[in-house]
């Protein structure tokens, strides 16, 4: 059975990192975590804009997706940074992450007296934490304790082909080796949505993958235009996906063929669902990079076809790239080549070994080339309703 | 990328082949490879770009574009066999909002 070399954590989860998170409960605290984070070794910011001035639901969602953010296993402790006046559930966030077992700290910009004093409390807080959680060793863990996130961006119509049909080959081994699988980017099963439907495992699961898709479709169409240059973007369409049809076809290959389990939430985070799962999710990076953090996912595995760089502060993304030329030019930020697959180098299931070898290492601590640049700071938290 | 010049079929039902090569310009001959290995020759009628797609035949405006077994959208206008299928001939019929001001 394949293994991989990882942390354990209080709820028997293993982590791929051992990262002190740094998370601030609304926008406002961003430059007071991003201030500790560039001062202490082994931590990560999410540097969101969300957690204020939305309608309660929103604010429910982002409390609860930063509760999941910091209950990933890549995170070993969590300093929450609190303005004070915010509309998200601080209070919530800390008792709840508190419950995990994990160290957890909690420090209020306005009660501290200042930007400046905050800094300085905080930085001694996660300087602690990050000394504290140094020392951890890796452990052997079974594959089933992997939790493998998949998205495609940037795409071209080699995606559909190549990079999505490797990743949807791995996701198929996953799942049967007991771990977890999750897909999202629910704007890109629009036109696709009968074949997911179909793979479902109860007709209500089948029935929530429809409600998903026309509640996105519906929300797009409520703006009274066409949705194509939004979906797909003009990079697609300057690849050939003519239509988000097409696109959606050739995205829902990355979800290989096994049954879909059922349809998460977007905040939601998952213990002990094994198999493939669907997290609602849009397309764009920010927003599903979170959204998939929060699941519990240690890693990501990310088809392009135009090269799209982004990654995510505590989840390792690894860049699968389907277009050849795309792999030649942008190859310090890509990490398989399935572009070989269109030249007819190599098979989908020779460049999935490749991948699926890589999911291993990167599962036990190698880096991505995503990580080791750290392109990761722009992320944000997908909400429903508008700011107000 | 070798001398021959490869599109793919995706599924028999498909009247689209996509183009993967680099190069490809009006009246050359491309190779089209179905799912089942199948090869058959096509002349293009247009320059068509690496990634993107010509028709296998005729395709009468308001008829379905099929690519992957699946349909893709529907032409806007008539579009002869061998030519360039994009966004200039080719409608999206979903996300549509446009199709329901008013209505």
């Amino acid at each position: 059975m394949p293994s991989f070399m990882g942390y354990k954590r209080p709820d028997g989860r293993f982590g791929a990192r051992n990262l002190v998170g740094i998370i601030p409960s609304v926008t406002c605290a961003n430059d007071v975590a991003q201030a500790i984070n560039r001062q202490v070794q082994g931590t990560v910011a999410y540097l969101h804009h969300q957690g204020c001035c939305q309608l309660p639901p929103d604010l429910e969602r982002v409390t609860d997706t930063l509760i999941s953010l910091g209950r990933g296993p890549n995170v070993a402790a969590v300093l929450i940074v609190s303005l004070g006046c915010e509309g998200t559930d601080h209070a919530r966030m800390y008792e709840e992450l508190r419950a995990t077992g994990k160290p957890v700290e909690i420090i209020h910009i306005q009660e501290l007296g200042g930007v400046t004093k905050a800094i300085r409390v905080g930085t001694d807080i996660a300087r602690r934490l990050a000394i504290q959680v140094s020392g951890l060793q890796r452990e052997k863990a079974d594959i089933s304790n992997l939790v493998m996130s998949i998205k495609c961006g940037a795409s071209d119509t080699t995606s559909g082909v190549a990079s999505n049909c490797v990743i949807g080959a791995v996701s198929d081994r996953l799942v049967d080796l007991g771990a977890t699988v999750v897909f999202g980017e629910t704007t890109e099963f629009i036109g696709g949505e009968h074949l997911l439907a179909r793979r479902a495992v109860t007709p209500e699961v089948g029935q929530r993958i429809y409600d998903i898709v026309d509640a996105m479709e519906t929300r797009a169409k409520s703006i009274g235009c066409d949705m194509r240059r939004g979906q797909p973007t003009p990079g697609n369409i300057a690849g050939g996906l003519s239509s988000i049809e097409e696109k959606s076809l050739g995205a829902i290959a990355k979800s290989g063929s096994r049954p879909i389990q059922g349809v998460l939430d977007y905040p939601a985070f998952v213990m002990d669902q094994k198999g493939l799962w669907i997290k609602d999710t849009p397309g764009r990076e920010p927003e599903i990079l979170t959204g998939m953090a929060a699941t519990g996912a240690q890693l990501m595995c990310f088809s392009t076809g135009l090269g799209a760089p982004q990654g995510f502060p505590s989840m390792p993304v690894i860049k699968i790239c389907g277009n050849p030329y795309t792999f030649v030019r942008m190859e310090e930020d890509m990490d398989v080549n399935a572009g070989l697959v269109i030249t007819g180098e190599k098979s989908i299931d020779e460049v999935a070994d490749e991948v699926f070898a890589k999911i291993l290492r990167v599962a036990s601590g190698e880096m991505t080339k995503n990580e080791a640049i750290g392109y990761f700071s722009a992320i944000d938290i997908h909400c429903l309703g508008p700011v107000i | 990328m070798g001398d021959e010049r490869l599109a793919l079929q995706a599924n028999e039902k498909d009247n689209v082949a996509t183009v993967f090569e680099e190069g490809v310009t009006a009246g050359m001959q491309v190779t089209v490879v179905d799912a089942a290995g199948n090869r058959t020759v096509h002349a293009v009628a247009d320059d068509i770009p690496f990634g993107h797609k010509f028709a296998l035949c005729d395709i009468a405006q308001g008829e379905l574009i099929i690519k992957y077994g699946e349909e893709i959208g529907v032409a806007s206008r008539d579009i002869a066999q061998g030519a360039y299928v994009h966004v200039h001939n080719l409608d999206s019929m979903r996300g549509r909002g446009d199709l329901e001001k008013g209505a």
